[in-house]
């Protein structure tokens, strides 16, 4: 090395550190940093939900969503109705999969009731809730692509989603919003030829799980974005009430469909529950993947074993549930959601508790978000998956 | 304490048995009033004063990690009924007495949280009186991290104070909303300002047979 190389060299090793003392002093000083505004219109947040997020550079040192957007109050809704009416409000909570969001506030009341849904009627309502969770997923796991800056999944997940809404059309007349599940049972049979289209299907978007699976999940850009991102350890995950697959990629073995007895068709059909070591964005999304897989199969094995017979109770013509209180919750696409229903002996709840899954998913945020990078808040976001209606009932 | 026992064979008795003497054994006589359900539900109503020491007790003691949810119930019966009253007749006579619900309570306002154990998967209903005029109770953030955003709800809907919560900011309603929506003194406007047309179980179509039916 001669003299003059060895002088630049030390030259530019004292610029750098001065350059570096600069930088020192600027984080000493709080050079002053920026708010960004993500929303309330942004394609990532499904809906209206606005985040504040303080940045320091290109790192986040404060965030918080601002809910409010789309609230409709149905708690306060629900006080004027009568049992009946409310599956019309409740379907609009979670509008992905709606069919899902009625059956446990049925369930309360027909637990408060203490009546139960014939074995045919139960079992159709299990077919038509993983068919809403195959729905709801199916499109998540497109979304995810386009969040992540892939165009294609989402063609492929409209496409595919198409089918089961075609199926869930069918049999309750509505393609988003079926107001199909009736206390005692349900609104009206299965149609003629739909056990064997839903076999098709299923098939179909088995197929399509296959093929996100190894387009997205296999991408070495979407690991490189999903891995080790956002990771929310277990005991903050059950103290911030994260459910669904949220809780189950931190690693905690629960679901509602398995974990407590329901009168459903869960526990007559063989099927796994998937959970994840890592708590990252990573885990969250592989699996939503593996569940949408499961799901088929649960719809395939209900398919084989559905029960002859009526799909609705003896129920009397006026409903009145009696005095009481009563929580039922289950296991749906975003997470654990329940109704507290308070009757007081009317012909609607005194009080209903709405406890969506997407309200506790997303309280984390200000908790995770905390020193990430900008383009990872985008990916954590889309990987707790929330549906706005859902966060703000 | 119960967290390591095993799962009992029944889910019923026994185990939600436990919790409500587990729970007594942690808090004491501040354990006012509980209900168990057989193979359904756990009801707890504890001391106003003893509401941080009973989430704590439940999380740190008795392994109910799982935070699902913290709201509250007024359980005076509403003056406007289901707002399907005839706005030029007087008001109709109401039972206006305060009945409350499991595990009883004496007061207008009472808190309901629910914490589920995430192994043993049974949950437990949380209650505890409230004072009428001035409901303040100590905030669980520092055991559940994930009751803030309820609390803050529950302060926006209901008017209740939380000791302890760093921001009370509303959630949904705008900063200067004046009242509380889920009292049940609170009317709902929308059933004030147009009748509710749902009485009528079918509204006639316009222009069909039974036009001059049972409608406006």
């Amino acid at each position: 090395m001669t003299s003059t190389e060895s002088l630049i060299d030390r030259r530019q090793m004292a610029y750098i550190a001065a350059q570096a003392s600069d930088a020192r002093l600027n984080v000493e000083l709080e050079t002053e940093g920026m708010t960004l505004n993500i929303g309330p219109q942004h394609p990532a947040t499904h809906g209206t939900l606005r985040i504040i997020a303080r940045l320091d550079g290109e790192q986040v040192v404060w965030a918080e969503p601002s809910c409010g957007y789309m609230h409709r109050g149905y708690e306060k809704l629900t006080e004027v109705r009568t049992y009946p009416q409310v599956t019309t409000l409740v379907n609009r909570i979670d509008w992905l999969g709606s069919f899902a969001n009625e059956v446990p506030f049925i369930l309360a009341a027909e637990k408060l009731m203490g009546i139960e849904a014939p074995p045919r009627a139960q079992w159709i309502r299990t077919i038509l809730f993983e068919l809403s969770r195959i729905a709801n997923v199916s499109l998540f796991l497109g979304d995810l692509g386009v969040q992540m800056g892939a165009i294609t999944p989402v063609f492929m997940a409209f496409r595919d989603r198409e089918y089961v809404l075609n199926l869930i059309e069918g049999a309750t007349g509505g393609r988003f919003h079926p107001n199909f599940d009736r206390i005692g049972g349900l609104k009206d049979d299965l149609p003629a030829g739909f056990i064997d289209e839903t076999r098709a299907v299923m098939k179909k978007l088995r197929t399509f799980c296959d093929e996100i699976e190894n387009l997205l999940f296999g991408n070495e850009i979407f690991q490189s974005r999903m891995r080790g991102i956002g990771v929310i350890p277990k005991d903050v995950a059950l103290q911030y009430g994260l459910s669904g697959a949220n809780l189950r990629a931190s690693g905690v073995d629960w679901d509602l469909r398995r974990d407590q007895s329901l009168p459903m068709a869960w526990d007559k059909v063989d099927w796994k529950v998937w959970t994840h070591p890592d708590g990252d964005a990573f885990a969250r999304c592989w699996v939503r993947l593996q569940e949408t897989r499961e799901a088929t199969m649960i719809v395939d094995q209900l398919l084989d074993s559905i029960p002859s017979g009526p799909v609705m109770a003896k129920v009397p013509r006026i409903i009145k549930v009696p005095e009481g209180e009563a929580w039922v919750s289950t296991e749906n696409p975003l997470g654990e959601m329940g109704y507290y229903v308070v009757s007081k002996g009317d012909l609607g709840p005194f009080r209903t508790k709405i406890r969506s899954a997407s309200f506790n998913n997303i309280s984390v945020v200000p908790w995770v978000l905390k020193g990430v990078y900008v383009p990872d808040i985008i990916t954590i976001l889309a990987s707790l998956y929330f549906i706005l209606g859902d966060i703000d009932r | 304490m119960s967290s390591d026992a095993p799962v009992a064979e029944i889910p019923g008795d026994t185990l939600r048995e436990r919790i409500v003497d587990d729970l007594r054994a942690q808090i004491g006589d501040a354990l006012v009033d509980s209900l168990v359900k057989p193979g359904d539900d756990v009801w707890v109503r504890v001391r106003p004063d003893a509401w941080l020491a009973t989430g704590r007790a439940l999380r740190h003691a008795m392994g109910f990690d799982y935070f699902c949810f913290l709201s509250a119930v007024d359980w005076m019966p509403s003056p406007y009924g289901k707002g399907e009253d005839d706005p030029t007749e007087p008001p109709p006579e109401r039972d206006d007495t305060i009945r409350q619900g499991y595990a009883g309570g004496e007061t207008r306002f009472q808190m309901l949280a629910r914490v589920t154990h995430p192994t043993l998967h049974v949950g437990v209903n949380v209650k505890c009186d409230l004072d009428d005029a001035h409901p303040v109770v100590e905030s669980w953030i520092s055991v559940y991290a994930g009751a803030n955003w309820h609390e803050r709800e529950t302060h926006e809907m209901f008017g209740i104070g939380f000791d302890g919560h760093p921001d009370l900011r509303n959630m949904y309603l705008p900063t200067d909303f004046e009242g509380h929506p889920l009292r049940k003194d609170f009317p709902l406007l929308a059933r004030m300002v147009k009748p509710w047309p749902g009485i009528v179980d079918v509204e006639p179509l316009p222009g069909g047979d039974d036009e001059e039916g049972d409608g406006e």
